[in-house]
């Protein structure tokens, strides 16, 4: 076992010095009746090279980015990932460290966390942001649930529009509470129906949850949302799955959000199937005791030097216990840090440049197929189109040309089973682009 | 050869402190479309205008920077961390290159089913062998830490009860348990009751059956708990709860101890979560990304979050159809990317070698618990498993606590233990060394405790300032929690020379 270290010798020696004769003797306390008689039914070591040629035959058996195109969002984005990302989270200095609990060694995450919060309160204008949480869909539900503590109330607005697999999580995390949801409705832009939002919201709701840009790839009028919420006090959650967004929108700070709780997957991580990815959480300081999940602060140390530290932990479960503001303990330490190179290695103009190529990408595709744009809501890079066929069968025939089409919407909007969520990224060339157009109205170029 | 040198590294400030306008670290290629400007494209109102303070800077620069960082911190491969209930062991670098495969790393998690054939196979394959390993029924990979493997039960748990008709409103717990477990029973909409540990270190059984009632959903321990001691009693915790139709759920942080030689489903544990980065190596990564996977038994099966991966005819599946579940706790469908590395671990080893892991890991921590019984006082006299509670008891009478060995175990070369945690043990130090280390690696720390012993009698003055040879010495925690600064913010203009 090349993983251990102990020779026979050492075994015996060690063994004296307990004072007993078989390691299994140390097991004697585990009452024979609940102890494992027979081997386990897992095969015996592979060697490195097995395990390897194991895992390459799996992939094989796979799309990925690795060799297909994409035109597929919906909360997890295809943006090229710079050479640097991988080279410092595959540093044992950040990777095989643990939580930050000892400061004196622990300086590099504590800096490194104290300035992804940084970036994240910059792109959100937001004043405060956590460590992290696990991923876009549980950042929503413990905004959620933290609207709840600010607000003493429980039940809240949400939009057709917002992903729906969030929407179930958001929905778990709150079964058990007493806590209802109230749905809202979209326009014909495919932006929320503000009239309806003014008439379904009162004093009773906590929170009014807004994705943006939405499910359906619409940028959403933020202030006309957050301004209708203020009226009944009722605060604003903002949510984003695009986060390469919030380099080219108002920010949500400017713009009368309250929490903002969104996917930070866009900024350097891989697919990886759908994580590990990277819950963004911010807000404003006069929430800050109400905050789920870790925060760095600055001090000193006793020479005086500027230092970082966990801070107001007493929020948090290990002092807290059950009167904690969130359970989370581990969150996705190593995502933030992949996050803050890649926002680093762009940097100001260049995290611009790229949202505006999404942009123009997107843009170029909606108007090679203008005429099956479902929504007429300003986008970002991603749009809901309306097919010819069923869209499994569009799919098939792209994935003939080596390209992962759309997310065919049926499964989630029964009355939308003819449409597709599809996205264009930098990632897409013109070329690809017009290809894609081209095979999704194959049909129409066959009549 | 002392274990420290006085060692040479590079100050460095903040990356905002560093940038300079016009500088980048990235290139992208030159735009194949139509150039339309933004404000063609979208309203200006939606559009922001420039992030201010945001960093510029070059590939070198940025580089350097986080080098430079890494290099204040303590890590696994450079020693041992002794971190009880952590289990901070190894990571594998095979691992790592086998979850950066693009084949596997590269897939979006809606694509078709049948485009992701390969890691559908892979989430079964684990599944199977964490069965195995557990003797549960069914898994779920789905949360994404411990924790949210804690709520993922709790769930399950109220929605069998809810189903029964009655949801029952309380959760016992050992008060030797992790915080997270109070913390995710409220959270699942539950009031906590708390059952002491009896002198042995393990749950007091009469009082158990004392508490347990008819509205009592389930008992949460942890086994071996995190005194390391192994729940002698279990057989009767289980009757007792069982006995009132509550269920039993196991906090596996512990699982370390047992691979090989037990497996919750015969102990009649209900449900449990694991921790992969604990037990099966995936990497701490500075406190985070984990994975909480969930097993039970038949009997809570039908209430696993969705989707759940299963094999069919054709292949493998997404089984989306809610039926009786709690729903989704991730957004997709957990961190895959620890699947990859627990899989490839748990191959690594194979069966004989993740018995020999368990076995080696709890005569490694007793061979430091029978070194170090003479100069530190141990909580509980009850044989131990992976990891043993100490307290500074004896170093007490010098005025030293436990903060003051842990930063002095610092200057010694090695990470501190877990310290002040389990709340039950006054002034607690948790040692788990887990099975990576070998005898040199023990007996350096050893020795470094026993000096630090010595020192707490002789010297204290070195405890009490320690440490003073790290990149920092100890910090202003109550300054930092008083007057928080949680972001960096531009340094505010001087103000007018007045004179001129």
């Amino acid at each position: 076992m090349r993983y251990l270290s102990l020779t026979a010798e050492e075994k015996l020696q060690m063994l004296d010095a307990i004072g007993i004769r078989r390691v299994e003797d140390l097991f004697a306390v585990i009452p024979p009746a609940v102890r494992l008689k027979e081997a386990l039914k897992i095969p015996e070591a592979w060697a490195e090279s097995t395990v390897l040629d194991y895992f390459k035959s799996l992939g094989k058996r796979n799309a990925s980015s690795e060799r297909h195109g994409y035109f597929l969002g919906a909360g997890a984005y295809n943006h090229f990932i710079p050479s640097v990302v991988d080279a410092v989270i595959s540093r044992s200095e950040f990777y095989t460290a643990y939580t930050p609990y000892q400061p004196e060694i622990s300086q590099g995450t504590l800096q490194a966390i104290f300035e992804y919060q940084t970036l994240i309160c910059q792109l959100t204008g937001m004043d405060v942001a956590n460590a992290s949480l696990y991923d876009g869909a549980s950042a929503l539900a413990e905004a959620v649930l933290m609207a709840q503590r600010i607000t003493g109330r429980s039940r809240a607005l949400v939009p057709p529009s917002l992903h729906p697999n969030y929407r179930q999580v958001l929905a778990t995390y709150l079964a058990n509470l007493d806590f209802p949801l109230d749905e809202l409705r979209l326009e014909p832009s495919g932006r929320l129906d503000l009239n309806y939002l003014e008439s379904a919201l009162d004093d009773r709701h906590a929170a009014v949850v807004v994705q943006n840009p939405n499910f359906f790839g619409v940028i959403e009028d933020l202030k006309a949302v957050s301004a209708i919420a203020q009226r009944h006090s009722v605060l604003t959650i903002a949510t984003v799955t695009e986060a390469i967004s919030l380099a080219l929108l108002q920010p949500a700070g400017q713009l009368g959000i309250d929490i903002v709780a969104g996917e930070g997957q866009s900024f350097g991580i891989p697919f990886n199937y759908g994580g590990p990815y990277l819950g963004l959480f911010a807000t404003r300081n006069q929430y800050l005791r109400q905050i789920p999940g870790r925060l760095v602060g600055q001090t000193v140390d006793t020479r005086g030097r500027r230092s970082f530290v966990l801070t107001l932990s007493t929020r948090e479960q290990h002092i807290k216990r059950e009167r904690a503001t969130s359970n989370i303990c581990t969150n996705q330490g190593l995502c933030a840090l992949t996050a803050s190179v890649y926002l680093c290695a762009l940097g100001k103009s260049g995290l611009r440049q790229l949202a505006e190529h999404n942009v123009k990408k997107a843009h170029y595709l909606k108007n090679l197929l203008k005429d099956y744009v479902v929504f007429s809501g300003p986008i970002f890079n991603e749009m809901v189109l309306t097919c010819d066929e069923h869209p499994r069968k569009i799919n098939r025939r792209l994935f003939g040309e080596g390209i992962v089409g759309g997310l065919p919407l049926g499964k989630y909007y029964p009355e939308r089973s003819h449409q597709m969520l599809i996205c264009v990224t930098e990632q897409n060339s013109r070329a690809q682009i017009k290809r894609f157009a081209e095979l999704f109205k194959a049909v129409e170029v066959a009549k | 050869m002392s274990r420290t040198t006085t060692v040479f590294n590079i100050n460095e400030e903040l990356i905002f402190e560093k940038s300079a306008s016009g500088k980048m670290a990235y290139s992208l290629p030159p735009l194949d479309v139509e150039d339309d400007t933004i404000e063609a494209l979208l309203e200006p109102s939606l559009v922001r205008g420039e992030i201010e303070g945001f960093p510029e800077v070059s590939e070198l620069d940025l580089i350097r920077h986080y080098v430079r960082l890494s290099t204040w911190n303590y890590h696994i491969d450079l020693g041992m961390y002794p971190l009880g209930s952590c289990t901070m062991k190894y990571n594998p670098k095979l691992n790592e290159k086998v979850a950066r495969l693009g084949d596997l790393s590269g897939v979006h998690p809606l694509q078709e089913e049948t485009l992701s054939q390969g890691n559908l196979e892979l989430m079964f394959q684990l599944q199977v062998f964490l069965q195995e390993l557990t003797g549960m029924d069914a898994v779920s990979l789905q949360p994404a830490a411990g924790a949210q493997g804690e709520l993922t039960g709790l769930l399950m748990i109220r929605a069998y009860h809810v189903h029964q008709g009655k949801p029952r409103k309380y959760v016992l717990i050992a008060d030797s348990a992790h915080g997270t477990n109070p913390a995710s029973a409220t959270l699942a909409g539950y009031d906590v009751i708390s059952i002491p540990s009896n002198p042995g270190g393990t749950i007091d059984t009469s009082l158990l059956a004392e508490r347990m009632s008819e509205d009592v959903a389930c008992l949460m321990l942890t086994n071996p708990n995190t005194l390391g001691i192994f729940e002698v009693e279990i057989e009767k915790v289980a009757e007792i709860v069982h006995g009132r139709g509550g269920f039993i759920y196991m906090d596996g942080a512990n699982f370390n101890a047992l691979m090989g030689y037990a497996r919750p489903g015969d102990m009649g544990i209900d449900v449990l979560h694991l921790n992969l980065h604990k037990t099966f190596s995936t990497p701490h990564g500075g406190g985070g990304p984990g994975s909480g996977p969930v097993a039970c038994r038949q009997i809570l099966a039908p209430y696993l979050p969705v989707p759940r991966v299963v094999r069919t005819g054709a292949g493998y599946s997404l089984e989306e159809s809610p039926g009786s579940s709690i729903g989704r706790v991730h957004g997709f469908y957990g961190n895959f990317g620890m699947f990859v590395r627990a899989l490839c671990y748990i191959l690594s080893c194979g069966r004989t070698g993740l018995r020999e892991i368990s076995e080696t890991a709890v005569l490694n921590s007793n061979y430091i618990r029978a070194r170090l019984k003479n100069h530190y006082a141990l909580a509980y006299h009850s044989p131990s498993l992976h990891e043993v509670v100490f307290s500074d008891k004896k170093q007490a009478s010098n005025q030293i606590r436990t903060l003051d060995i842990a930063k002095r175990l610092i200057e010694h070369g090695f990470h501190p233990p877990t310290i002040y945690f389990p709340l039950i043990v006054r002034g607690a130090l948790m040692i788990e060394p887990t099975e990576s280390e070998g005898k040199a690696e023990l007996d350096s720390f050893i020795d470094a405790m026993i000096a630090i012993a010595r020192e707490a009698r002789e010297s204290p003055e070195l405890l009490i300032n320690a440490p003073i040879t790290t990149k920092r010495t100890r910090v202003d925690e109550t300054r930092a929690a008083r007057q928080p600064i949680l972001r960096w913010s531009p340094p505010a203009e001087a103000p007018p020379d007045e004179s001129t």
